[in-house]
């Protein structure tokens, strides 16, 4: 007798269930028959086929290999193709619209380099979980594996870093694989998609069926949870004295923060949210401690710990909020709600496994939760909000340096932007001022690289977001050091019409290893100055406002914090064009609270050298 | 760390067999053996891998191969409950003082003669990975001057058949 591995794939029932969001484009009539299709060449068939899909925006550059597939794109009135300056920049626009719309974005580059310049994006999108399909050109068919010009192997290169990919090898497969791409990357866990077309393929002609049969025996995601596990996850709620709901990014990719909200409200339980979950669970609710994690809050990290259950709902126990694993939450029981089944007791054992959609998932534990009073919660709550009221998160308004404060104009911006406006950031210090001292109450509101930490994320996900969010307000916030990564995407913004808004958080340095050099390798800070203040030794390089104008935008810049202000007014009134601020900050500012790298979260630090005093210390 | 013997189907398509090598070279995982080859379905193939982990990774291991797209169906085959064979061939030492001992103890373990010169002779022998190791053993002190392995092949005991492949392919 053979024995089932655990965990094995539902049957192809399954696939029928209720759809995970976000919702891929379904390819829908009107229907091309076999008998009535059209033969098109395979590039025409891909534009067709991005016109079925109901793709709006392209991101790409073309080059050799792609070239085919630019031709009838010139021509498509329905799919509007922005030219990026480099491929990278496709990418995280790309991701960047998936995440303002909950659409699969859609890059497009050529073979070889312009692939290449592909894979720090869709690294990002598969640990970030973003819907995105990147269509790359490749050699002709006869050319692969002979080191042709401009020839890589990338669907090997992103194997790993890919949910799927196609090499296609035949014409007429491409309306079958890009219905396919686009279910893949959109349902169940969403994740990038890669399909490679060599350059015969894209000019030979084949019939162009639609919709195509999709053929995916082996992709049957689950979304329904199973209802015992559904009604366990209840009783232990019900029972808790010391209940969290711990939200990651899975609530916000299911749209499911109506179903959180409900479950939170009923059950009383407090509320923490990741960094993919800002904006899942309102900041002003009173239920909401904040974010966990290296940087998160004193009550969030601390409710984590001395939780009795923890209701995981599509959060990974990501070393980012865990720190030392085997001394995260010691004594909690652990319910784990998660789409995919491979992230359930992968880092933490679960003691109710929930494999499903969140939505579904949360929906029913409220239907399944029978209410028995606040009173059990009571001690739990005094011992929360006391910590909430002695270690709220707070910054020195003027640091030791008396420059300008990064937090002060973090906070000032989220004060006075539109309500709805989306956020983005690069990767470091100001990410986490970000999180922090800006109010998120709307999911899809905070946008930013999470698991692979992306420096150079906030500007070209910005235009994606804005391109698809027209008449949202969208701000990016970015380090001085990420936005020399990707701040040519500021011409394709001038020149498309996207007007983003950019605050350079200019601390003049690689804010975020400078600090753990001060706090970690004795202040030698080898390599971290990025000469981007004057000084009397040097100019600034680059003077970011004449950068701005020199690629289309309004360059202002801000140095006190009497201007504040007044500038980010000016820079919100600016609609016509992208604009650029540079917020000239102090470098001595720090990230806190803070718990060290490779400790358990018990040695949070709410400042340097300053450990919260918790009152209730091995009495729980 | 225990060994475990995973069958997987999978899609018959060009790169499947890379996609899993990777996964399991990515994620850390030691593959003991692996064999691959067609199905009674050409449009499935099937790969047996033994692997070498602790239990939580094999279940690890079993849910990141079933995330791939193109894996159809995994199941683990226990030892008792599988008939378990590996195939070998290896070329011994077999001068005309020394030939007929050789010819005796591979008639111990059923193994053929399937190339015999002057000086050597070499075994075809299929067996469980124990009796493989217990045959080499046997052999050893003759000179073994080469000798190549299969990996594991398996399949569940009694009449019932891991998967009807016929859900799996398309009618076309």
């Amino acid at each position: 007798m053979s024995t089932p591995v655990k965990a094995p794939k539902p049957g192809p029932q399954a696939a029928k269930a209720q759809p995970a969001r976000p919702k891929a484009p379904k390819p829908g009539p009107p229907q091309i028959t076999p008998a009535a299709a059209p033969v098109l060449t395979g590039a025409q068939a891909v534009v067709r086929a991005l016109e079925e899909l109901e793709v709006e925006a392209v991101f790409g550059i073309p080059g050799g290999a792609i070239l085919p597939a630019y031709d009838p794109l010139l021509d498509s009135v329905k799919v509007r193709h922005v030219l990026v300056r480099h491929e990278q920049g496709a990418g995280h626009a790309a991701s960047g619209y998936a995440l303002a719309t909950g659409k699969v974005g859609v890059c497009m580059a050529t073979s070889g380099p312009g692939a290449t310049n592909l894979v720090t994006p869709l690294a990002d999108a598969h640990m970030d979980s973003v819907p995105m399909v990147a269509i790359t050109g490749q050699v002709a068919s006869t050319s692969i594996g002979t080191d042709a010009f401009q020839e890589a192997d990338i669907q090997g290169i992103t194997m790993p870093i890919t949910k799927h990919s196609y090499l296609v090898r035949d014409a007429a497969d491409i309306p079958r694989v890009l219905a396919e791409a686009f279910h893949v990357a959109a349902t169940g866990r969403p994740g990038p998609v890669l399909v490679d077309i060599p350059k015969d393929i894209l000019n030979t002609k084949a019939p162009f069926v639609w919709p195509p049969r999709m053929d995916l025996p082996g992709y049957r995601p689950t979304t329904q949870p199973h209802g015992k596990q559904i009604r366990e996850a209840a009783a232990l709620i019900a029972e808790a004295k010391r209940p969290v709901l711990y939200v990651g990014g899975g609530v916000i990719k299911a749209d499911a923060h109506a179903e959180l909200l409900e479950l939170a409200e009923l059950t009383g339980a407090p509320v923490v949210t990741t960094l993919m979950a800002r904006g899942a669970f309102p900041d002003s609710h009173s239920q909401h401690l904040g974010m966990p994690g290296m940087h998160g809050t004193v009550p969030a990290v601390h409710a984590l710990q001395k939780a009795d259950l923890l209701v995981a709902l599509g959060a990974r126990f990501d070393d980012r909020v865990t720190g030392k694993l085997d001394s995260f939450a010691p004594d909690a029981k652990i319910v784990h709600v998660d789409i995919d089944p491979a992230e359930i007791g992968k880092n933490r054992e679960a003691d109710v496994p929930i494999v499903g959609d969140c939505k579904a998932a949360i929906a029913a534990m409220v239907e399944a939760y029978a209410d028995p009073g606040r009173e059990r919660l009571k001690t739990w709550w005094e011992t929360l909000d006391d910590l909430r009221e002695r270690y709220p998160l707070g910054y020195e308004p003027h640091g030791p340096d008396e420059l300008l404060a990064p937090q002060h104009v973090i906070d000032r911006l989220g004060r006075l932007a539109d309500p709805d406006t989306i956020w983005t950031t690069g990767v470091g210090q100001h990410q986490m001022w970000a999180s922090q001292f800006i109010s998120y109450e709307r999911p899809g509101t905070f946008l930013n690289s999470g698991g692979l930490g992306t420096m150079g994320f906030a500007v070209p996900a910005a235009m994606g977001a804005k391109l698809g969010q027209m008449d949202r307000m969208v701000w990016a916030i970015d380090g001085d050091g990420c936005f020399q990564m990707t701040n040519q995407e500021l011409a394709t913004c001038a020149i498309e019409g996207i007007p983003i808004k950019v605050a350079v958080i200019n601390n003049g340095n690689l804010g975020m290893v400078r600090q753990w050099q001060t706090l970690f390798y004795g202040k030698r800070y080898s390599n971290t100055d990025l000469s981007t203040h004057h000084s009397d030794a040097s100019p600034r390089v680059p003077d970011f406002v004449k950068l701005a104008e020199a690629l289309g935008c309004v360059g202002l810049r801000c140095e006190t914090a009497e201007e504040v202000d007044e500038i980010i007014k000016q820079a919100n009134d600016i609609n016509d064009r992208p604009v650029v601020v540079d917020f000239t900050v102090g470098p001595d500012a720090m990230v806190w609270p803070m718990v060290p790298a490779g400790v358990s979260n018990d040695e949070i630090l709410y400042a340097r050298d300053v450990r919260p005093n918790f009152d209730d210390e091995g009495e729980i | 760390m225990s060994k475990h013997t995973l069958s997987v189907l999978v899609e018959n398509k060009p790169g499947v067999l890379a996609r899993v090598a990777a996964l399991f070279s990515r994620r850390g995982f030691n593959i003991d053996s692996l064999a691959v080859g067609e199905t009674e379905h050409p449009g499935v193939s099937r790969i047996t891998i033994v692997v070498d982990v602790e239990a939580g990774s094999l279940e690890q291991v079993t849910k990141q191969l079933n995330k791939l797209i193109h894996v159809l169906k995994i199941v683990e085959l226990e030892a008792e409950a599988s008939v378990q064979r590996e195939l070998l061939l290896v070329k011994v030492r077999a001068e005309a003082a020394t030939r007929g001992q050789v010819v005796a103890a591979a008639s111990l373990f059923k193994a053929r003669s399937v190339d015999v010169t002057p000086d050597t002779v070499t075994f075809e022998v299929t067996g469980n990975s124990d009796k493989i190791e217990s045959f080499l053993e046997v052999l050893e002190p003759f000179g073994i001057k080469e000798l190549v392995q299969s990996g594991t092949v398996a399949l569940g005991r009694g009449a019932k058949s891991m998967a009807s492949l016929s859900r799996y392919v398309s009618p076309s």
